[in-house]
């Protein structure tokens, strides 16, 4: 691993990771469509559709929605899940691989393939417990989220641009994006504090990408919160005589 | 999983060949105790490897049809540190170079005795150096196949040492069969020595294969739906999977089938690789037919095909949780 150093001289490491905050999304896919927009598009392009107008549609995505619900009628509730690659920190995917195609970067912990190396073996997407690699049946190699890799480092782009695009798209912020190794940075804090999780943790993967849960706030109101125990008209009866000699609030205002 | 016909085929015949050739050199292991006659060296083990030869060739053949970019099938030799399967590419061709080399030293006659062990009695010549190198890498061979599958460790019906005893004897088992069937047809006399051995050798494999199959009926998973989407609620239903027309992930990881085929091949495995077999080699005891081990051996392999489908067939990989409508 790279370690990079801060200004103190102590050793930190990167790891981007997404954060998805299942409270907040709608299932809208904005950050599906806009993933395939700018993938196919670019570097980790083209992502092969067959049939995309007909019966049956298929083909690669690096993202996508699915839908769960939860409880049973009529104490239900609907949860839209975005599944990406979740860069995990110890990628079971990466080390089976025979050609050396799949690999973690040391610089900031994106697991990537190289499409000039895969030979399109799969046995990188049987090693990973989520499903989320995809092989493209056009192209014959494997193809997985990047983190939008060539768009966080471009500097052409504006610096508030430089984020993936699933990222830019979602209309309810249900999608932050940073350095989960940073303790001071947005992601570490809300894992932190809003209940941040793994998928499925039994395996050992540590997932980078974290989710977080529905959350309801509740408040508690007990009877005499609800009435106003300090109210002046009801306490005046009861309030202690000011002594006489002090000067009542009529005599120094007039309101 | 999805059975690929391309693996199923790969992983059988290089089995068949990899036991073949291991039953050639456990005949000439028997032959130089002056347990067994002395085989023709020409006719029987040249021949015999070549046989064995075959078999792991069109496994290799078999194999590129599995890859998307065959061309670059050179570059899965590089990762052995890490990958199973990159050991399994390395040690293939190796295997068949040895078990070429000692078909070629047989063929040849290269037969001086380099030097003598245990007084006079144990000449080590050039087929048995080359015989003891091919041993040892058709046995890596045969644990590096199996740990491709019994590394992967959230595939729990794979993970677990029996897999690797499985294929080690059914891949033996099957290549005793072949030899019965290839000393019959050869007329080579060994018929009831080789025919023993792959009896012992289907026990074997189905004491292993019971195991497993027994324990994957047991087995527990780790993964189920809530730590999949890690939503604590005991009722979930996916309403949604993400694609209208399917995926790879719908398509790679489950077999499609339902579930009385699956039943059916189960039981044609059960069938065709451990008694059918083992009757007719029995048969061939008292009828002396050359038909009797080769039918042996088509349907013992056939039994082994059905086995190796219901092999992937009966692992739950944990992603098909994310796709609940098809598994
Ligand atoms: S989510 Fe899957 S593909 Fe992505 S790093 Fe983890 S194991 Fe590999
Ligand atoms: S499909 Fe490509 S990336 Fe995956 S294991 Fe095979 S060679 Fe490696």
């Amino acid at each position: 691993m790279d370690f990079l150093t801060d200004a103190a001289g102590i050793k930190t490491m990167t790891q981007l990771a997404l954060i998805i905050d299942l409270n907040v999304c709608v299932g809208c896919h904005a950050c599906v469509t806009s993933c395939k927009e700018w993938n196919t598009s670019g570097w980790a392009g083209p992502m092969t559709d067959f049939n995309p107008y007909g019966e049956d549609p298929t083909g690669t995505f690096f993202n996508r929605v699915q839908t769960f619900e939860i409880g049973e009628y009529p104490k239900t509730e609907t949860v839209h899940f975005p599944k990406s690659c979740l860069h995990c920190e110890e990628p079971p995917c990466v080390p089976v691989c025979p050609t050396g195609a799949s690999y973690k970067r040391e610089k900031d912990g994106i697991v990537l393939v190289d499409y000039d190396k895969c030979i399109g073996c799969k046995y990188c997407s049987w090693a990973c417990p989520y499903g989320a690699r995809e092989i493209d049946e056009k192209q014959k190699v494997m193809k997985k989220c990047t983190l939008c890799v060539d768009r966080i480092y471009d500097e052409s782009l504006a610096k508030n641009e430089r984020r993936p695009a699933c990222v830019m798209a979602c209309p309810t912020s249900a999608r932050l994006f940073g350095d989960i190794h940073d303790p001071d940075s947005e992601v570490s804090e809300t894992i932190r504090e809003s209940g941040g999780y793994q998928l499925m943790p039994e395996w050992g993967s540590k997932p980078a990408n974290h989710y977080l849960p529905r959350r309801k706030n509740r408040i508690t109101l007990h009877r005499d919160e609800l009435e106003r125990a300090d109210n002046p008209l009801k306490k005046e009866g009861i309030l202690p005589e000011p002594p006489s000699d002090q000067k009542t609030l009529d005599e120094t205002t007039s309101w | 999983m999805h059975p690929a016909f391309s693996v199923i085929f790969l992983t059988t015949l290089i089995g068949v060949g990899q036991g073949l050739f291991l039953a050639l050199f456990t005949g000439q292991f028997y032959a130089l105790a002056k347990l067994l006659p002395a085989q023709d060296s020409q006719a029987f083990y040249a021949v015999g490897c070549v046989l064995s030869l075959g078999f792991l060739l069109a496994g290799l053949v078999a194999s590129f049809f599995h890859l998307g970019h065959p061309e670059r099938a050179w570059r899965a030799m590089t990762q052995w540190r890490t990958s199973w399967l990159s050991r399994e590419v390395i040690i293939l061709p190796i295997t068949m170079l040895f078990i070429f080399l000692y078909g070629l030293a047989h063929f040849m006659g290269w037969n001086q005795p380099w030097f003598v062990l245990a007084d006079g009695s144990l000449p080590v010549d050039t087929t048995l150096v080359m015989g003891m190198l091919a041993t040892f890498a058709t046995f890596l061979l045969f644990i590096c196949t199996a740990m491709i599958y019994a590394s992967l460790k959230f595939v729990q019906e794979w993970y677990n040492p029996l897999t690797v005893f499985n294929f080690i004897f059914l891949g033996g088992a099957s290549g005793f069969t072949l030899a019965a069937a290839f000393s019959a047809y050869a007329q080579a006399n060994m018929v009831s020595f080789y025919g023993m051995w792959a009896v012992i050798l289907t026990l074997a494999a189905l004491l292993t294969r019971g195991a497993s199959l027994w324990r994957n009926r047991r087995l527990k998973h780790k993964s189920n739906l809530q730590t999949a989407i890690g939503i604590r609620h005991n009722k979930i239903q996916q309403k949604a999977q993400g694609s209208m027309g399917g995926s790879f992930n719908t398509r790679e990881f489950f077999h499609h089938k339902p579930e009385k085929i699956v039943r059916m091949v189960y039981w044609f495995f059960l069938l065709f690789f451990f008694p059918i077999p083992i009757a007719l080699l029995g048969a061939s005891y008292g009828i002396e037919s050359v038909y009797l081990p080769m039918l042996a051996f088509v349907m013992q392999y056939l039994g082994l095909m059905a086995e190796r489908w219901y092999f992937f067939a009966e692992a739950r990989h944990p992603q098909n949780l994310y796709y609940q409508a098809i598994a």
